[in-house]
């Protein structure tokens, strides 16, 4: 069997040999009656705890059973951001650690991910919003990340499209820039960890749904699916959006109520926004894609549901944000929208821990944050389930963090998973 | 998604804001145990199908009132 490893060679020995066909990136095998880890959820932080449990724990009799098909959740359907500009102790380190995950993920993984570090731009529309920014850049750079204020004159520069006129609702004064920070294509996350998983031999199992936990004396022992029983050793819960769904088989009531949250993207059109940009008036997040189209996103639409259809007042109120900021944006027409269901976590924060129950561990909560986290998500992860201990790096990210003072509310919002 | 006010009949979503869990019941005035407490704030049973919840008529009559809504399907139930 020719090497699967993808390189300019390979190209030019398929390219010499158009019948020679590419292998398949990542087999479809039955399940096996037993494994020493099965994660559930095929999403990108499932895939990744899999493939860092055999990278960097040597753990390869591993399992992945996914309910539908490899990228056809939230890894599929989100904004493509990554960046690491938060403040709170637990996430500032979380997230940088990352984002030097992202910058080495194409190489790591033998899969171009197209990590484009365009840098990132946060807009103040107060003098006071640009102190709370000084203060954020001043938490990053003490954590040894990257972070730059801008003036106005300098965003002008960056950013001359912007509405700066008289009449602007919120006038621009400064903003922030993370130059390190970006856009990945995330289709490319789910394939390359897929495929990098199953070269070390862990099975990933498509179209597999669970159906029920066999605990035995307080202990997690394998679980039922629509594919017939697995045993496992360790099992890991990695299905965000659906983790109260998923941890109710178990008997475990979490801190976590999905929400749903839309997504959209305008016709192509020729480039013209270089960087990522963010609103500090509300929440909106705008980039172009490598194709042409806006890509961007605003809050949640409010209210707790499991269907991936977004209501029309919402469609309206980050459109209203878009055109606001950006005021090009009202001759662009919408060309797809879509929602994906988040956990909203009452202090906006993920878990990434043990559960009460033994050799069963979580991974969930993501909010607003799942896809830049997910290289670290999976490597954290990784490092909990193989040692049945959590890593520095996800020590906050505990379930109990609540009963014990420890909530991670970055943005200071207060106990309201519809507020965060 | 439209949602009948008890006050004012149906009207679209965007006049009204959710409220959360309308099955959780606080615990007693004074309690000092703090599982109760906990629990009550920040679990939720986040059911996928059936779901009985609060909800404000905030740009209308400003009336609470509790929904059942199955939250699978975005299909509404009474209104009470």
């Amino acid at each position: 069997m020719p090497s699967r490893r993808y390189s300019a060679f390979a190209l030019a020995r398929h390219a010499v040999s158009p019948d020679l066909p590419w292998p398949r990136a990542w087999r479809s095998p039955e399940p096996k009656k037993s494994y020493d880890v099965v994660i559930i959820g095929g999403g990108g932080h499932g895939l990744a705890t899999a493939y860092y449990l055999a990278k960097n724990h040597g753990i390869k009799n591993v399992a992945v059973v996914e309910r539908s098909y490899i990228g056809s959740g939230n890894v599929g359907r989100n904004t493509t951001l990554i960046r690491s500009n938060y403040v709170i102790d637990g996430n500032t380190q979380f997230f940088e650690h990352s984002l030097k995950l992202w910058e080495g993920l194409s190489h790591d993984l033998n899969f171009n991910c197209m990590v484009s570090q365009r840098g990132q731009i946060v807009l103040a529309v107060s003098p006071g919003q640009l102190d709370t920014f000084a203060r954020r850049g001043n938490i990053m750079r003490l954590n040894g990340i990257d972070a730059e204020i801008l003036d106005r004159g300098e965003v002008i520069k960056l950013l001359p499209y912007l509405d700066y006129s008289k009449d602007a609702r919120f006038p621009i004064w400064g903003g922030i820039l993370q130059q390190r920070a970006g856009t990945v294509r995330h289709d490319a996350v789910a394939w390359g960890y897929a495929r990098a998983a199953d070269m070390h031999g862990i099975d990933i199992i498509e179209n597999c749904e669970v159906t029920g936990f066999v605990i035995e004396d307080g202990k997690a022992t394998g679980i039922e699916t629509s594919r017939g029983r697995i045993n496992a050793g360790r099992l890991g819960i990695a299905v965000a959006g659906h983790t109260s769904h998923v941890a109710r088989l178990a008997g475990l009531r979490v801190p976590v109520e999905s929400h749903i949250l839309q997504a959209f993207v305008t016709e192509p059109v020729k480039p013209m926004v270089h960087h990522v940009i963010s609103w500090g008036a509300e929440l909106f997040y705008l980039s172009q894609s490598d194709k042409g189209g806006m890509v961007f996103g605003g809050h949640i639409d409010g209210f707790n549901t499991y269907t991936q259809r977004g209501q029309f007042p919402k469609i309206q109120s980050v459109a209203e944000c878009a055109v606001s900021l950006l005021p090009f944006m009202s001759r662009l027409r919408l060309l797809r929208h879509w929602g994906g269901i988040m956990d909203m976590a009452p202090d906006g924060s993920p878990f990434i821990c043990r559960t009460p129950i033994g050799n069963l561990y979580l991974n969930g909560g993501w909010c607003y944050q799942g896809f830049k986290a997910t290289p670290a998500s999976g490597w954290t992860f990784a490092h909990t389930i193989a040692n049945d201990s959590e890593h520095e790096l996800n020590r906050c990210y505990a379930l109990d963090r609540f009963e014990k003072g420890g909530e991670l509310d970055d943005y200071g919002i207060g106990n309201w998973t519809y507020k965060q | 998604m439209r949602i009948p006010c008890p006050h004012c009949g149906e009207r679209d979503v965007s006049e009204f804001r959710y409220g959360g869990d309308a099955t959780k019941k606080r615990p007693a005035h004074g309690t000092g145990d703090l599982k109760a407490w906990h629990d009550f704030y920040f679990l939720f049973d986040n059911p996928k199908g059936p779901h009985l919840e609060y909800w404000q008529h905030v740009l209308g009559c400003r009336q609470w009132f509790r929904l059942e809504r199955n939250t699978a399907t975005n299909e509404i139930g009474e209104a009470s």
